[in-house]
């Protein structure tokens, strides 16, 4: 694994999108009627988008001569530093939902500060990208609230929902070290100064929802540092078959 | 007895191609409420560049002909060729009409 602190940096953001996306396209074909499998399919397909966009650039940056589809298919769980809350199993609708909400509104924060860095690149990947998380958000952000103030049962669930989330979310707010010069120097953001952006955000949407964030101090970690669940290396045995099982193909 | 029928209303979409150009009809997608009907179909009709304005109208809302109007509503036009211009001659100078 290269010691560069952007190549480092662009891995956390595009394995975020990465995981997450291929649990989105896991609802494809199962979606809870038609239109909203579509629509999960939608958000799928541009979240791995944006992945695709972050690993060809730190392709480039890291210039070991492997590109994105070597980055995405050919790392083990232990090098991929995406946050714990992306992996986890999508659970029922709520949970699905819920994460999509939650992880959406750290994502445009993230892209509105990302927009904004001095590196071209970076800064035109993330214009791209904030127009499609603020639809995720939208889309998400309206099921929370249909789910959170609906029948008792979807309640229930959207409630249930939060709080097995909650403790993960800490996590995509802890700034890793490796990448104070890049802050200073305007290339990336820290994201400890999106928290309390997301928290007004999203007390907002739980409120109009009827739900209550858990009164927990306590946050779950390791996603950043290549320390991820069992459930990553399900998925990536998943993802990752076909590339590995025919190395060379084209298509 | 019969279940009550619990799926979500039907809204019609229409999708607007260009600024200035008609809202066409696209189709139709199931949903709780407008704004609900709006996304589902962005998502259903608008997600391939299709266009830069959406309408969604409850199917309800519509009021249509029935096929046994046919007769009275539309087989009169079939004689009343007069009723379209082409017996007009285009004054010279005319290039877009």
């Amino acid at each position: 694994m290269s010691s560069l602190p952007l190549f480092s940096a662009l891995l956390r953001l595009a394995d975020d999108r990465l995981v997450l996306g291929h649990r989105t396209s896991e609802w494809c074909g199962h979606g809870p009627i038609l239109e909203e499998d579509i629509a999960l399919a939608n958000l799928a397909l541009d979240q791995i988008g944006q992945a695709n966009h972050l690993l060809t650039y730190a392709a480039t940056v890291e210039k070991a001569s492997r590109d994105e589809d070597a980055l995405a298919y050919f790392r083990d769980a232990i090098e991929y530093r995406n946050a714990l809350l992306c992996e986890l199993p999508n659970g029922d609708f709520g949970v699905t939902i819920v994460r999509q909400f939650l992880y959406g509104v750290y994502s445009v924060l993230q892209w509105d500060a990302l927009s904004k860095s001095k590196d071209g690149t970076l800064a035109g990947i993330a214009a791209k990208s904030l127009k499609e998380a603020r639809y995720h958000v939208r889309h998400a952000g309206e099921w929370v609230i249909r789910l959170g103030d609906g029948t008792d049962e979807s309640h229930r669930r959207a409630q249930v929902a939060v709080d097995t989330l909650w403790p993960y979310t800490g996590e995509l707010f802890m700034q890793p070290a490796d990448e104070a010069e890049l802050v200073a120097d305007g290339i990336t953001a820290d994201v400890s100064l999106l928290e309390l952006a997301w928290e007004v955000q999203v007390a907002d949407v739980l409120r109009r929802a009827t739900l209550t964030a858990p009164e927990t101090a306590w946050m779950q970690r390791g996603g950043r540092e290549g320390k991820h669940t069992e459930h990553l290396g399900h998925l990536l045995a998943e993802m990752q078959i076909v590339a590995r099982s025919h190395p060379d193909a084209k298509w | 007895m019969s279940s009550p029928d619990r799926s979500w209303p039907l809204w019609e979409v229409f999708t607007q191609g260009k600024d200035g150009e008609p809202h066409q009809h696209a189709g139709s997608v199931h949903a709780t409420d407008a704004e609900h009907a709006l996304q589902n179909a962005r998502d259903t009709y608008a997600r391939r560049n299709e266009g830069v304005s959406l309408w969604v109208v409850p199917s309800a809302a519509i009021t249509a002909s029935t096929p046994e109007d046919m007769g009275p509503f539309f087989d009169p036009a079939n004689d009343k060729a007069y009723r379209h211009p082409q017996f007009y001659k285009v004054p010279k100078g005319v290039k877009v009409f």
